[in-house]
């Protein structure tokens, strides 16, 4: 009996930590929505409405006219429209160039042997550390003197760049954990190991480079420091500079930013989306850079 | 390049580093002297308040989320929803935490007059004793998602039979988890504290976006005084002092996890 009483007592104290657990996760939670739900609300309706707070409803007309006055520019000097084809043109290149660079180098590092081997590797590990704020002021004097700054193939280059450590390290990881027997039947069927390398092991690596695909765009998509540093054209700007752009000239216009910010971080998040999965195991293998 | 002149680019030795040194936005002795009040304590000081107050909020968000959401029904959306902060851009992300923390839109002040706080509203962003403060404490919102993710991760490999053999003998929920968790999250903590920390020490999009590094010197960090130095100065000299310390700030945090990685 006393026994019966007691499991009743823990099963009802055990209830209550799952209760208390779940509203404290939901609660923290809604603190994250909250700035979000924001951003979205301003972005619906027209600035004299969320003027003095989103969360007022006694008037509520929504409307995407924000969202054309940012596309196109009306009020500022960035239109996102133009911004966003140049994200693009510079986004695409600067994922898949590094990466294919990448992955040639990391399978090099995980199956071949040459002298300076471990040398090269221990640089690139290193190189991955360096910030972004240590290179630009050689990278600008670089890109000056060849007559590259303000140019889209510079910037390209130099995400090229930046990206290939981490990319290298992550691939070489994930080769050197391939199944080498594999490969050797091939090489004694008298496959190259260019064959080798392109029927055989970006086949079976293709969940890696999704990884490191959503991450380079990701990164490459959000980056502003280099962006600003280097583009100056006003009619190149990509969609990153555009955001403060639109906040010295309109200040306070909650409904314009808040439309622009939707515009600018929805292809970040739809990459995200699509590949959940990849992106999460990339940032948790320790491939983050900055 | 931290050892030329600016301009003619001829050799001056230390004297770079002695004019960044000297300077109030870097380092401003008085403040120091008078902790409480005054004027702002320089990026240097600045970028270490934030690894202060925002390295251990987002070790306790992330891993407090992390631990949690084993147990809560619908984490998966709990998860994504607060993973967004690390995807967007950070641009972005400070034009929010302007927005939260605006005089009149802001939900922050928003909330401050329903629980009667309205004598404390104001514009958050531009006073010089709360920019810095406010904006260390919005970017947690923008980095436990990269804490919480890692931590997850950690908890997935952490063998269940652990916490089996712990029920057996009886053990709490507070003891299990200081004596099996947090000791099996170890590598994830290392992980975590190293990212978190060069992170805070780049940090530039998020100032850049919500308080320009004002008002006056108020929320500087050493990125945007580079920055400010180099481009609209001109002045490659004494910005490449500060990259320079940066870098070796970073080196220093990045040889920490090199080393912690090597012996695991």
């Amino acid at each position: 009996m006393t026994l019966k009483k007691s499991s009743v007592f823990q099963t009802l104290k055990a209830k209550k930590f799952t209760i208390a657990v779940h509203l404290i996760a939901w609660a923290v939670a809604l603190i994250w929505v909250i700035p979000f739900l924001g951003v979205f609300m301003a972005s619906i309706r027209p600035f004299s409405e969320v003027q003095f707070g989103w969360w007022n409803f006694q008037s509520f007309h929504p409307t995407l006219e924000s969202f054309y006055d940012a596309w196109i520019g009306r009020t500022s000097s960035a239109p996102l429209s133009s911004a966003m084809v140049n994200s693009l043109i510079v986004t695409v290149p600067a994922t898949f160039v590094p990466i294919f660079v990448a992955a040639l180098a990391a399978y090099s590092f995980a199956r071949f042997s040459f002298r300076t081997k471990d040398l090269l590797f221990l640089a690139i590990v290193l190189l991955q550390t360096i910030p972004q704020q240590m290179v630009i002021l050689p990278i600008f004097t670089l890109m000056k003197n060849i007559g590259l700054l303000n140019t889209y193939i510079g910037l390209i280059l130099v995400h090229t760049a930046f990206g290939l450590p981490w990319q290298i390290l992550f691939l070489r990881n994930f080769f050197s954990v391939l199944p080498v027997e594999v490969e050797e039947a091939a090489r004694i069927d008298g496959a190259s190991y260019f064959k080798i390398f392109y029927k055989i092991v970006l086949p079976m690596s293709l969940p890696a480079l999704a990884s490191i695909v959503s991450l380079q765009f990701v990164w490459v998509w959000n980056d502003f420091f280099f962006a600003l540093t280097l583009i100056h054209d006003p009619s190149m700007r990509l969609a990153t500079q555009t955001i403060p752009a639109n906040i010295t000239r309109y200040e306070r216009n909650w409904s314009l930013l808040s439309a622009a910010s939707i515009i600018v971080m929805i292809v970040p998040i739809a990459v995200y989306v699509a590949l959940q999965r990849y992106y999460v195991r990339g940032i948790t293998a320790g491939a983050v850079k900055g | 390049m931290s050892f030329l002149e600016k301009g003619r680019g001829e050799f001056v030795g230390l004297d770079n580093y002695a004019d960044v040194v000297s300077r109030k936005e870097f380092l401003n002795t008085e403040r120091l002297a008078n902790f409480f009040g005054g004027p702002s304590f320089g990026a240097l000081i600045h970028n270490l308040l934030w690894i202060v107050i925002h390295l251990p909020l987002c070790l306790f968000f992330g891993l407090l989320l992390a631990v949690l959401s084993r147990d809560v029904k619908g984490s998966a959306i709990i998860k994504s929803t607060i993973f967004l902060g690390i995807v967007i851009p950070m641009i972005v992300g400070g034009v929010v935490l302007r927005f939260i923390l605006d005089r009149d839109a802001g939900i922050l002040n928003g909330i401050l007059r329903v629980i009667g706080f309205g004598a404390s509203v104001r514009d958050w962003t531009a006073y010089p004793d709360t920019a810095l403060i406010t904006v260390i404490l919005g970017s947690v919102w923008i980095w436990t998602g990269f804490s919480m993710i890692v931590y997850s991760a950690g908890l997935q490999g952490i063998p269940v039979e652990l916490y089996e053999a712990a029920k057996i003998d009886g053990a709490s929920r507070w003891k299990t988890f200081w004596r099996i968790t947090v000791p099996m999250l170890r590598p994830a903590t290392i992980v975590v504290v190293t990212m978190t920390l060069l992170w805070e020490l780049k940090v530039f999009d998020i100032v850049f976006a919500a308080t320009q590094g004002g008002p006056g010197d108020a929320s500087k960090v050493l990125a945007y005084i580079m920055f400010i130095d180099a481009f609209p100065g001109n002045d490659f000299g004494t910005a490449s002092v500060i990259a320079v310390i940066l870098t070796i700030m970073t080196f220093g945090v990045a040889a920490y996890l090199v080393n912690r990685m090597a012996k695991s």
